[in-house]
């Protein structure tokens, strides 16, 4: 648009509320995500160029996590549901992939739906019955349907039960093995970051998405209007668990070993910090918060030991500081994706 | 005479020791604007809880148009033409005012398992929010989120998503409480051109709203309809006169 026609604006658009404020954050909304995605597309070879090759296995890992804060945001920031329960979901994909590897089966065309599948199943049934409660006995039974996931995984002494089980080959693909090579591997990682980003943000915006954020604000109000709410809180929360079951398979191939410890309750915390360090209620913002928490972790991890010593005093400032997460130290308010 | 659209049959409710709803038997018309009056704790909103689904009696029978609907869920009776508004405002703080009422001409529209196209550009959605906006008062208020309007323009917004639901039978519950004398004169004036395309079960202090709007009167006093008649018979009426109307007026 040129000068003149800004000029030409009929008189009442200045009482509109601040159009400069609202531009800078659309612009915001774009550019936050726009960065981040090229930034880690140009990633492996900034790692060639400065001879830090071990940089891209950990990116790998950081957007991998990424995808599974990115799904808990769904359920939490926009569903305002506080699952703490999450990594089962994640541990689910993982184990699904061992388990098909260790009987066999290898194709990625196969395997990968069985991933998500699976997770996305376990987390309706487990769903339908935890959306039943709400606040502290939501957070409470989600904790004890994904300890129950934690405690099976223990017990299955055929698949490695306590010690894991390692997996001797990467999904295959119609009889080829494009994720053995650890380049191809990253961008197939991306690839699928970046789709899942994109499928989470036409959610939120969709008329499912609007009913969803308002069952966080009123479910009464939701109800009145003829919509229940327990309905789409629950599909929510099983889509959630298809793409954090998908980071669960992605996981399992990136590391080649699936273990217990995927599932535990200490990882589900992890998943909630990454989402509020980077800002609830927006993807992006828990793609942020995945890159900052872990790269925190294994920046602090080479100083000393005792890094977490380090972690909590930066988790409180920014709890205190930034009640909107990171993001909200950009000039970008997180919500509407 | 017209067969009733929603009819109340000995209704009961108590919490504890308190009978808050007592052999409540009542109808509302197609069309009529019945106006139910009472004094503070009388259990007025109790009532409209019942007959919406949030509050459940502990027996009798509510039938809308036709149909059993005491154990439906409030979902489930709001989609078979039931809405009401919240004596306490209950409006989505995070949304703007359109996006409030656009959300309630969504779950009018038909299914919301819609996952992919953007609901913010839907005009349909967007054009019938908005005419409902302009009917109420608040069309330039229309982007500005529900938290930051004033408390009578929250009060016209909760009118504007019960009305774009375009409900059989409107349960207001005290619509005027809380604004100005200039916004209740509107709010009667905008409730008068509603006569007739629907019925009304309206709950309100404002006598001169409920004497200017109602076709029928129900007294309700602990939790008892003392009195139902036109708002001749109801000015009339020596029972009603010494249980409400003579302290009041
Ligand atoms: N959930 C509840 N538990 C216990 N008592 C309740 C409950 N809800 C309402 N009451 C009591 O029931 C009585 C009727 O309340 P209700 O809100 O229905 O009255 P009301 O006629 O709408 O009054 P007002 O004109 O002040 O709005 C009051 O004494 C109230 O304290
Ligand atoms: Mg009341």
């Amino acid at each position: 648009m040129t000068a003149r026609a800004a000029e030409d604006r009929p008189p009442e658009a200045p009482a509109l509320p601040a159009p400069a404020g609202t531009r800078a954050r659309a612009l915001g909304r774009l550019l936050v995500p726009v960065l981040l995605f090229a930034a880690f597309a140009a990633l492996p070879a900034a790692a060639d160029a400065l001879g830090q090759t071990f940089l891209v296995s950990f990116a790998t890992r950081v957007m991998i996590l990424a995808l599974a804060a990115m799904s808990l945001d769904l359920i939490l920031g926009y569903g305002g549901l506080v699952s703490f329960g999450h990594a089962a979901f994640l541990g689910i994909g993982a184990y699904a992939v061992g388990i098909a590897a260790e009987e066999g089966l290898t194709e990625g065309l196969a395997v990968f739906p069985l991933a998500i599948a699976a997770a996305a199943l376990f987390a309706l049934a487990t769903g339908a019955v935890s959306l039943r409660t709400r606040g502290v006995y939501f957070i409470m039974i989600t904790l004890a349907f994904g300890q129950m996931a934690f405690f099976t995984a223990i017990s299955l002494s055929a698949y490695g039960g306590d010690d894991g089980l390692t997996i001797w080959g990467r999904t295959e693909f119609l009889g080829g093995t494009p994720l053995e090579d650890d380049r191809a591997f990253y961008f197939v990682v991306l690839g699928c970051l970046a789709a899942c980003y994109l499928l989470a943000r036409a959610i939120v915006a969709s008329r499912f998405g609007r009913v969803l954020q308002a069952a966080r604000q009123s479910p009464g109000r939701v109800a009145a209007l003829g919509l229940d709410p327990f309905a789409y809180q629950l599909a929510a929360y099983a889509i959630a668990g298809g793409f954090a079951g998908l980071a669960g398979a992605l996981l399992a191939n990136h590391t080649e070993f699936v273990s217990p410890a995927y599932m535990s309750w200490h990882r589900s915390g992890e998943l909630i910090v990454m989402v509020i360090l980077g800002g609830m209620g927006s993807f992006h913002g828990a793609i942020l918060g995945a890159i900052v928490y872990l790269g925190l972790e294994e920046a602090l991890s080479h100083l000393t030991e005792h890094w977490r010593l380090l972690f909590g005093p930066f988790l409180v400032l920014v709890v205190l500081h930034a009640r909107g997460g990171l993001l909200s130290l950009l000039p970008v308010r997180p919500r509407d994706g | 005479m017209a067969e009733a659209l929603l009819r109340l049959e000995r209704l009961e409710k108590s919490y504890g020791a308190l009978r808050v709803t007592d052999a409540v038997t009542l109808d509302v018309r197609p069309g009529e604007i019945h106006a139910l009056i009472g004094p503070n704790g009388a259990g007025k909103t109790t009532l409209i809880g019942e007959i919406a689904g949030q509050v459940r009696p502990d027996a009798g029978r509510i039938l809308f148009a036709g149909e059993d609907v005491t154990r439906l869920p409030v979902h489930a009776r709001a989609r078979r033409g039931l809405a009401r508004s919240f004596q306490i405002t209950n409006v989505l703080p995070d949304f703007t005012a359109l996006e409030n009422v656009a959300l309630a001409a969504q779950a009018r529209a038909g299914s919301s398992f819609r996952f992919f196209r953007p609901a913010a550009r839907d005009e349909a959605l967007n054009g019938r929010a908005a005419e409902a906006l302009a009917g109420v008062g608040l069309a330039a208020r229309g982007g500005i989120r529900a938290d930051a309007l004033s408390h009578g323009e929250r009060r016209a917004l909760e009118l504007a998503i019960a009305l774009v639901q375009e409900p059989k039978l409107l349960l207001l519950d005290e619509p005027m409480a809380g604004t100005g004398r200039e916004e209740s004169t509107a709010l009667t004036r905008m409730l008068q051109r509603l006569r007739g395309s629907r019925a009304i079960l309206l709950v309100e202090h404002d006598m001169e709203a409920v004497f200017a709007l109602a076709d029928r009167i129900s007294v309700l006093v602990y939790g008892r309809v003392v009195a139902t008649g036109s708002p001749a018979e109801i000015r009339a009426d020596p029972v009603v006169r010494e249980a409400y109307l003579g302290e009041g007026e």
